[in-house]
């Protein structure tokens, strides 16, 4: 139940970040989501994620639309503002949010239905339009709250709990975000914290819209054989392109790579992505490439995981419309209204007489 | 020929352009009521237009009035037909005794004429071609060339209009000349071949004063600007769109940051109405000024998010220049018919707060009040402009403003008093006035931060379907929409001069109207109160007023009456006391209707006005 606290017990070794924070201070309220969901997966990852990353949960705002995925804003980061908005609605809400506070790291939670069926028109425009944020996709391909109906991401032939084929194309929100000009797509497996936590670390440190589409089985209604969004389906179809680890800049790079294995991406913050090659011909910086190859390895039923696009010099909404430092919601009354005298100025040249 | 007697008034009359819109002719109209204003005399332009960019017929109907009556009259005393495809009706349209002003290049029969006005014609086309060889100069300079000839024909200075032509192409001389030569040479062919001056005229006077000459959607815009507003997300509507337009200019001339030439503001043009309202909710949230402007489509598309903004209660402004519906209806005529879509907006029990401007002054005090007002409440609140006032240039008292004046904020829990231990419950009455605190995105690393959603939760925003923790959490949303109802700004009550049983309730664009109506009945001996409501939820003065006369005419521009359906939704009054005064065929209500309708029902009901029986 969520309005139970979780217990407070820490052990005095408890490992803490450079903040003095532990785990548990990015955790939230207790999830009630099924036993097993992917999503619980997920919302760990994104703890871990900002807890390396030495993250003051305070700066963080979560948003999410409506459905099982949107749910779990509550269940991570408790000391974050969240808004829990509409069905579909969740990239207006952040974008609005962006638009007023430039300095906090906002992070979109959405599912398959609330963002590639209603919602798939603001999630386009969101991706256009380079808003700072890093948008989470948990992807199950069904509706679990309204029990296990199609999205529209799931694959054509696939098939339901109750043995319905699924005849509907689908919709791959990776696809459509690197056309509609998304600076950092990634695609990952609730199932594979290892790949999973660095590409949400990536995302946080990235400047513009940030998409990782996570495949996140949902055990109730769509883990069956038959489905191909289930844990076992996922597992044997899973085509990883690259391996990501963050380097921030405090950090001492360890580990040694075999010349031409490793590919280095510095971000615009100074934080460098270390992309260990799987793929040796893959090019996470070539945009039309990476959408043919993901058209050529969908034909041949892999589903592509990994960073699969970053522009590390991208620019975001805010530096389009040019606005100043300061927050807008921190400008004073001096800053924001042009008083009297301005008014009498402007009534003069408009006088009827 | 003709025994109806031309008509002779001095600046008192109605003219009316007819043109084809995309030629230019807007701006000359224009120039010609500045023209009128500029020789002292009060004047209501109005545009009436199509749903379209070029080659569809347009109005331009002005009243000149001398006594400052801005209300539309109806009728036509002269027209200046510059459109053969209206050509018969605008004819027709035309009083008796009236003038009829025409491009006479091309002959046309005897039979497209009437009999019982003065007809004018001067061959425009034929003058301009031989004057210019440009053909898009020919059509600009032949709009131009009209004026010149009505400043002959109705005897007005042609200094003024020579000035203004100066005033709005100054530091271009070419196109000063090129167009006081055009003027000259409709003022000059006028002189020599038509009677000049005509019955109609405008004699200099004192009726404009220190009075501005601006439009709604304008005045809406830089109310925003000055109420704070710095984010503005927005879909293209007429007729709304000129609003994020004026908040644009008004930006960069006023929030450009002078030591870097960076914005203060943001204004985003959003994929769809849903998505403005959900960016203007966002921004809110995180502690901006926000708002959208639209139009009745864009409300019904809001709908779900004005729900969830008043359930989580998050502050939003949403300007509604109001055209007329129902579903796409007449986008380019003017209603105030989407009372009760905001009023109600959304799913659930919901209510919100509505404002009332009566014309631009008011568009930009009450633009900039509604962003106090939405965060002081916590939830959004309307502006309800409407076409009329919001597209139309309108005479209005100048702007002014406090500069003493400090944005109200509303309850906002700061970092410090979390650090100092006070009791933050988001939902959470602890005033007594329904209103809770609430905290910024960001605030403190520990404490105050709290989910948002649109879901039940008890007094500390978890969630909870509990009963008790809902009926308390709507039980404290009816409380502050009590609370809203002292700060809505107050009804403006005007006694009639003797006592009387009978009031009018009225808001918004109607204000002219209704007030040259009242002096229209006072002449009838019919007396009856005014209340301008200028807020919802209903201020008690409001009832008092109602309470006080027998029965109420409630005057308004749509066809349900849906200001009537609300005070006796809100108040609990009879609707048999409340008598509809309904105009809604999208053109703006005039004075002679509002008079007419309340004599029949006073004269039907048979009820002897009550001065009468003291006056006799």
């Amino acid at each position: 139940m969520t309005y139970l606290a979780k217990p407070k017990l820490l052990r005095p070794d408890t490992p803490r970040n450079a903040l003095g924070y532990t785990k548990r201070d990015y955790e939230g309220s207790i999830s009630t989501l099924c036993a097993g969901c992917g999503h619980d997966s997920i919302s760990a990852a994104v703890v871990q994620a900002c807890f390396d990353l030495d993250i003051e949960p305070h700066r963080v705002a979560k948003l999410s639309g409506i459905g099982c995925s949107s749910k779990t804003p509550d269940y991570f980061l408790g000391n974050s503002h969240g808004f829990n908005t509409t069905h579909g609605r969740m990239p207006s809400v952040l974008t609005g949010a962006a638009l007023a506070n430039r300095d906090l790291l906002y992070m979109g939670v959405s599912g398959d239905g609330d963002s590639a069926s209603i919602g798939i028109g603001q999630f386009a425009h969101a991706m256009r339009r380079g808003v700072n944020m890093v948008y989470l996709v948990e992807n199950n391909g069904v509706y679990g709250l309204t029990k296990g109906q199609f999205s529209a991401t799931a694959d054509k032939g696939s098939k339901s709990k109750r043995g319905v084929v699924n005849n509907d194309t689908p919709i791959d929100l990776v696809t459509l975000a690197l056309q509609l000009g998304a600076t950092y797509v990634a695609r990952s497996f609730s199932g594979d914290k290892e790949q999973l936590v660095p590409l949400i670390k990536g995302a946080m440190r990235h400047r513009g819209s940030a998409l990782i589409d996570v495949i996140s089985p949902c055990v109730t209604f769509n883990n069956h054989a038959g489905s191909t969004k289930s844990y076992d389906y996922v597992r044997e179809h899973n085509e990883a392109i690259n391996r990501l680890d963050v380097i921030l800049p405090k950090d001492k790079i360890t580990a040694t790579y075999a010349p031409g294995e490793l590919r280095r991406i510095v971000q615009h913050d100074g934080s460098v992505l270390h992309l260990r090659k799987l793929h040796e011909e893959y090019d996470p910086s070539d945009r039309v490439g990476a959408m043919n190859y993901l058209q050529e390895r969908a034909a041949l039923g892999e589903i592509v995981t990994g960073l699969i696009y970053v522009d590390s010099s991208a620019e975001d909404l805010h530096r389009y419309l040019n606005t100043v430092e300061k927050p807008l919601n921190q400008l004073d009354d001096a800053e924001l209204c042009p008083g009297s005298a301005a008014l009498h100025a402007l009534n003069e040249s408009l006088r009827g007489h | 020929m003709s025994t109806v007697q031309s008509l002779r008034k001095c600046n008192d009359f109605v003219i009316k352009f007819a043109n084809i819109n995309g030629t230019g002719s807007a701006s000359a109209n224009e120039m010609f009521a500045r023209a009128v204003m500029g020789m002292g005399v009060p004047v209501a332009p109005r545009n009436i237009f199509p749903s379209n960019i070029q080659g569809m017929p347009t109005w331009y109907e002005m009243r000149v009035s001398g006594e400052g009556w801005l209300g539309r009259q109806g009728g036509c005393d002269m027209m200046v037909a510059m459109n053969p495809q209206t050509w018969d009706r605008d004819v027709a349209e035309l009083a008796p005794g009236g003038y009829l002003f025409y491009d006479s290049s091309k002959m046309l029969p005897r039979s497209r004429f009437r009999e019982d006005v003065t007809v004018l014609g001067l061959p425009l086309t034929e003058m301009c071609n031989r004057e210019y060889a440009d053909p898009r100069q020919r059509q600009l300079l032949k709009n131009i060339m009209y004026v010149g000839a009505l400043t002959a024909l109705l005897d007005m200075e042609f200094a003024v209009v020579e000035g203004l032509i100066a005033q709005q192409f100054r530091g271009k001389d070419k196109l000063i000349s090129a167009n006081v030569n055009a003027l000259k040479l409709g003022y000059e062919r006028a002189k020599a071949e038509l009677p000049c001056p005509i019955g109609l005229t405008v004699q200099r006077s004192n009726g404009v004063g220190d009075r501005i000459f601006v439009n709604g959607n304008d005045a809406c815009g830089l109310g925003a600007v000055y109420g704070g507003a710095t984010v503005a997300a927005w879909y293209p509507i007429t007729p709304s769109t000129s609003v994020i337009e004026a908040f644009s200019a008004y930006c960069r001339k006023f929030r450009t940051d002078p030591d870097n030439g960076m914005a203060r503001y943001a204004i985003v043009q959003a994929e769809d109405e849903l998505a403005s309202i959900g960016m203007v909710i966002g921004a809110s949230w995180n502690g901006a000024r926000a708002f959208t402007a639209t139009s009745g489509p864009g409300i019904s598309l809001m709908q779900e998010f004005f729900g969830l903004a008043y359930f989580a209660e998050v502050p939003a402004v949403i300007f509604d220049v109001q055209r007329g519906g129902p579903s796409t209806g007449m986008p380019t005529r003017t209603q105030q018919s989407d009372l009760i879509s905001c009023a109600y907006a959304s799913h659930g029990d919901t209510k919100h707060v509505l404002l009332f401007p009566e014309d631009p002054y008011e568009c930009f005090t009450l633009g900039a009040q509604a962003f106090d007002l939405a965060e002081r409440l916590q939830t959004p609140v309307f502006v309800m402009v409407d076409l009329d006032i919001g597209m139309n240039e309108v005479l209005c008292k100048p702007f002014d403003w406090d500069d003493s004046r400090r944005y109200d904020r509303g309850k906002v829990m700061t970092a410090a008093e979390l650090e100092a231990g006070k009791n933050f419950g988001r939902y959470l009455d602890v005033d007594g006035d329904g209103i809770p605190y609430r905290t910024i995105p960001g605030t403190h690393p520990t404490k105050g931060a709290f989910f948002s959603r649109g879901t039940t939760r008890n007094a500390y925003a978890k969630y909870s379907e509990t009963g008790t923790d809902y009926v308390y959490n709507m039980e404290r949303l009816r409380r502050k929409l009590e609370t809203a109802k002292k700060l809505v700004p107050a009804p403006i009550e005007q006694k009639a001069s003797l006592p009387t049983r009978f009031g009018a309730i009225y808001y918004g664009s109607t204000s002219p109207a209704m007030a040259e109506a009242f002096a229209l009945l006072k002449a009838q001996h019919i007396h009856v109160d005014l209340m301008r409501v200028r807020g919802f939820p209903f201020a008690d003065e409001v009832v008092d007023f109602i309470n006080d006369h027998d029965h109420v005419f409630i005057v308004e521009q749509n066809e349900s009456g849906q200001l009537r359906m609300l005070l006796i939704n809100e108040c609990e009054i009879d609707p048999k006391r409340l008598i509809r005064v309904l105009h809604y065929d999208g053109t703006p209500i005039t004075a002679r209707f509002i008079a007419n309708r309340i004599a029949n029902v006073i004269k039907e009901s048979n009820v002897t006005p009550l001065r009468k029986q003291v006056a006799s």
